[in-house]
């Protein structure tokens, strides 16, 4: 399933990197520690956070992530706005909690 | 007795963030411009840019303490310091062994070099530096300890990788020598929300990553001489040696 079905499903806000809206996603990772990211998320998923700074791309890009999903109406910093933008990772946002949202995106997924 | 300025959170060119500018030439030399006698280097998980800063110090009348600043298991950012270059070293074995090997792409994190004292690079760190050990907060204390080092939670007050942000509490049984604050909060509402009116030694130091940045915030302490026994001393407020502030 493509990033932009996701969000229509979903009703996800997008703030940033339209440029990956069609990235192809195959799964999802929660966590809101950077470095279990690093060791635990896999390419092509989307991940759920409520981290809003700069390194969230930069780690977003390293793993070939297909977008972030910032949840309970937390908005991106602007630095990284600027980053999720220049990797054409996509930066979607929804007022559900972490579970809410997760579930959903499951169902949608994997259900 | 006599006041030294210490600014005690300084990165360099090892640091990803860190700005190429950051090199030991520059660092000194903005130390001695902003009058600091001490300075303390704090790269991410990592001692390895101290020695030839200490070096180059001690030509130019600048104490400068062994450190790193550590990410726990927790993503807490921690200041620690060490007496001398054996212990600095002992401790560079404890990250080595607990840094998880994630490669470093410069383009993404920022460049991580070793340079020397004429800003030539002798080491290019392959590791991404600013992910986290897989040791925890009181582990970590009670190694810097062990190594009788100076362990002092970064920023406490700042939302991203200070201590109240990732844990939201003071954990018990914390040995922290001093806590560093941001100086954006108000001392009073730390102590009354999180210390229980205890008033632990709070620091504020510059966390500079570009060399205009150091100094910009400093600590005044009352020591007999600027030396790493000293400033121990001072953080523990013992022997008539004293944080001003």
């Amino acid at each position: 399933m493509k990033v932009s079905n996701i969000i229509k499903e979903l009703n996800l806000s997008v703030y940033g990197g339209d440029n990956g809206l069609d990235n192809e996603v195959d799964g999802g990772y929660v966590s809101d520690l950077l470095s279990d990211v690093m060791g635990n998320a896999e390419e092509s998923q989307i991940w759920i956070t409520l981290q809003t700074h700069r390194n969230v791309m930069a780690i977003a890009s390293l793993k070939d992530l297909a977008a972030v999903i910032l949840v309970n109406d937390l908005k991106p910093d602007e630095d990284m706005l600027e980053q999720a933008n220049e990797e054409g990772i996509p930066v979607l946002g929804t007022g559900m909690t972490t579970f809410d949202v997760g579930g959903k995106l499951y169902n949608l997924l994997k259900g | 007795m006599k006041e030294f300025r210490a600014d005690l959170h300084i990165h360099t060119v090892l640091s990803p963030c860190g700005d190429l500018e950051m090199s030991p030439v520059n660092i000194i030399e903005q130390a001695k411009e902003c009058k600091l006698d001490i300075i303390g280097i704090a790269d991410h998980n990592s001692t390895k840019q101290c020695n030839v800063i200490h070096t180059l110090g001690k030509q130019h009348g600048i104490t400068v303490l062994f450190g790193a600043e550590v990410t726990t298991k927790e993503e807490v950012h921690c200041l620690t310091f060490f007496e001398n270059i054996e212990y600095a070293n002992l401790f560079q074995q404890f990250l080595d062994d607990h840094l998880p090997f994630v490669k470093n792409n410069p383009e993404l994190f920022g460049y991580q070099v070793v340079v020397d004292k004429d800003e030539l690079i002798v080491e290019q760190e392959e590791r991404l530096l600013i992910t986290a050990l897989n040791v925890s907060i009181e582990k970590i204390e009670q190694k810097v300890h062990e190594l009788n080092g100076i362990f002092i939670p970064a920023h406490i007050d700042k939302k991203v990788n200070g201590l109240l942000g990732q844990l939201g509490v003071i954990p018990k049984g914390l040995k922290a020598d001093a806590y560093e604050i941001t100086g954006r909060t108000n001392p009073e509402q730390l102590y009354e929300r999180y210390f229980n009116q205890d008033k632990p030694i709070f620091i504020q130091n510059s966390d500079a990553h570009i060399p205009e940045l150091i100094g910009s915030k400093f600590n005044r302490l009352l020591l007999k001489e600027p030396s790493f026994t000293e400033i121990k001393l001072a953080l523990a407020n013992k022997d008539g040696r004293k944080v001003l502030g």
